[in-house]
């Protein structure tokens, strides 16, 4: 039966700048310790009659690498954000139109799957898009020792054993997508869905400061 | 998708304005907007806002062959990523026409202006160089891109920094940082290059157009100049005629706007540099504004953990357990595997060994009149020269004739089969 020692699981300190960019319809940063990654929608808008849907709205996501040309691990973590989103949105109430979704990646130090996430979702806020629930991303590390560490820089990620990445819902805390990669037992996942499930709660408090922030008439 | 349209009014208003020397966003005619240069936590990053203009610039390198006409020079590699972030008519993965031209303005402006000493990049000449990569993303497009991206790509190669390597023989080491403090390059100039945009058949001129102004502009003129009035490049679009005057007044213009935006790069490189000395932090993340309404921070915050194995025990033992393993399959016969829930198949097993029987009599006939017909064959094909492979044997090898006589059974068995299902029908 493994621990879970209080000080490894911690969120680094994180940050979010939305409606930073004129040109798209919503766009936000997000900034997790030294990770960050930029996101920007465009939509409701016309669709291409070979991407269109006849009852809902088609979503597509773009995630740009800082240095060369999107690859493999792009097209995955762009199909892992577009379910997730689209589990979030109420893409019903756009039929036959298209919502893009671009994510550029500024700087990877750990986790970024789970910024993404979280960068999307401030994003598709700021876009004023209907959804039916908010969601955030929460990257998990096991060590070789067993231990869980949240939010790992990239150097954690490296030594760890196991990497999963969680998207959770606002309202019952539900895991949307989870993404994992490496060996660990039965327990360990419900471990780290508890760990991302309390963790999840920061982040959700901070986009509620973040709205309430926004929306208030000072500073 | 397709970018919206310019209004006939919007356009009319547009020139109108230029026409009496005003712009939208109350700026002079050769005001530059508001230039501010960022840099990341990488080496080599650089984020730059032209007014609303947003791209980042990101310099990489790796050790490659070397070309074979320039066996002792680095490589230089510049590419712009029109974003589709940046504006919706931008399309992922399409070479577009001003994709195509700001790709080859900014390689005009900074590899044929040879800023960089690509000798110096030179490991071992003729196996090793390093291929130095630019990357710049447009994140914004509020017009005036190239200048953006030169004043990006080149603040972004000032400030890279490349590893160490080390040459013992054949042999060659690349040290990560934390061995050996890594080189910067070497730079001789900065070309930086300005727009200026032309409207009425060149009547009016305006410098660093944004993106409305863009559009209903006559032509574009880009100058690639560096802090020593040098020209570097120039490039005139859009099909206009210009006259010498022109020309002459712009890379005046140039020459004062370039040497502003030098000394600006300089303090920029020089403030990141001491902030990095003091070991304060930079990057991205410093970069956010405190004072603005829709940006928020937070602090590390710990994440509370008295319950999580609880409930992770809680969880795993009210989960169903996992259903019981299928059983063994069941093997009617040997050579046969069953899949589903009866143990023997009920499906006219017995209606087959009826006929099995009622036809083992015939099949036996058939069987005879097959080898027959084989061996009718066999002799035939000593005569007959054909491509069947069976008959190749037979004329190669006269006296081992039983042979195919085997092969032949055991096809004869297939063609029984074949006859019996044929019965069956």
């Amino acid at each position: 039966m493994m621990e879970v020692s209080a000080s490894s699981v911690s969120l680094r300190e994180f940050g979010c700048e939305q409606t930073l960019l004129s040109r798209p319809d919503g766009s936000a940063s997000f900034v997790q310790g030294d990770t960050s990654v930029m996101a920007g929608v465009y939509g409701p808008a016309e669709v291409k009659v070979s991407k269109e849907i006849y009852d809902r709205a088609t979503l597509e996501v773009l995630i740009q690498p800082k240095v060369g040309l999107p690859g493999v691990r792009e097209r995955s973590q762009e199909q892992c954000v577009r379910e997730t989103c689209e589990a979030a949105l109420l893409l019903s109430l756009h039929p036959r139109s298209s919502l893009t979704l671009i994510l550029q990646v500024l700087h990877d130090d750990g986790s970024l799957l789970g910024c993404c996430l979280n960068a999307a979702c401030m994003a598709l806020m700021d876009a004023g898009l209907s959804m039916s629930c908010l969601f955030c991303g929460v990257s998990c590390a096991i060590t070789a020792d067993g231990r869980i560490i949240t939010d790992p820089t990239a150097a954690q990620e490296k030594e760890s054993r196991a990497l999963m990445t969680f998207a959770i819902d606002s309202t019952e805390r539900r895991v949307i997508m989870s993404s994992t990669k490496g060996s660990f037992s039965v327990h360990e996942l419900q471990q780290c869905i508890a760990v991302s499930q309390k963790a999840s709660e920061k982040i959700f408090h901070f986009y509620r400061d973040s709205v309430r922030r926004r929306y208030s008439k000072n500073l | 998708m397709k970018d919206t349209p310019l209004s006939n009014c919007e356009r009319d208003f547009l020139i109108k304005a230029i026409e009496e020397k005003k712009r939208l966003d109350g700026r002079q005619t050769y005001d530059y907007r508001k230039i501010k240069i960022t840099f990341g936590t990488d080496y080599g990053c650089c984020f730059v806002d032209l007014g609303q203009t947003r791209v980042v610039a990101q310099v990489s390198c790796e050790l490659v062959a070397p070309k074979e006409s320039r066996p002792s020079e680095g490589i230089m590699f510049f590419n712009i990523e029109l974003s589709p972030m940046a504006s919706p008519a931008f399309e992922q993965g399409r070479q577009s026409e001003l994709s195509v031209k700001l790709n080859r303005q900014l390689e005009r402006c900074l590899r044929n202006s040879k800023c960089i000493d690509t000798e110096s990049l030179c490991v071992v000449s003729g196996e090793k160089v390093w291929q130095v990569r630019v990357d710049v993303h447009t994140l914004n497009n509020d017009g005036n891109l190239m200048d953006a991206a030169s004043i990006a790509a080149i603040a972004a190669l000032s400030h890279f920094r490349r590893p160490d390597v080390g040459i013992q023989g054949e042999e060659v080491t690349v040290f990560s940082p934390e061995e050996r403090d890594p080189i910067p390059l070497s730079i001789y100039h900065m070309p930086i290059s300005i727009s200026f945009a032309f409207f009425q058949q060149g009547t009016f001129l305006l410098v660093d157009p944004c993106e409305r102004e863009e559009r209903v502009m006559d032509g574009l003129l880009m100058i690639a100049m560096n802090k020593h009035r040098e020209i570097c490049s120039i490039q005139s679009s859009g099909g206009i005629m210009l006259l010498k005057e022109q020309v002459m007044r712009c890379s005046k213009i140039a020459s004062v706007k370039v040497s502003e935006i030098t000394e600006l790069i300089n303090k920029a490189l020089f403030n990141d540099r001491t902030a990095r000395k003091a070991g304060r932090k930079c990057g991205f993340a410093e970069s956010l504004p405190q004072e603005r309404i829709t940006a928020l921070k937070t602090d590390q915050s710990e994440v509370e953990m008295t319950d999580v194995s609880e409930r992770a025990s809680d969880i795993i033992q009210k989960a169903e357990a996992p259903p019981p393993m299928a059983a063994s399959p069941v093997l009617p016969a040997p050579g046969v595997g069953q899949v589903g829930h009866g143990l023997q198949n009920t499906w006219g097993l017995e209606e087959d060994e009826e006929q099995e029987e009622e036809s083992s009599g015939e099949e036996e006939e058939i069987k005879m009149e097959e080898e027959q017909r084989e061996k009718d064959k066999t002799t035939e094909a000593v005569v007959e020269i054909s491509d069947s492979e069976e008959e190749e044997v037979v004329i190669l090898y006269p006296e081992t004739t039983k042979k195919p006589k085997n092969a032949g059974s055991s096809s004869d068995q297939k063609g029984a089969a074949a006859s019996k299902k044929r019965q069956k029908k």
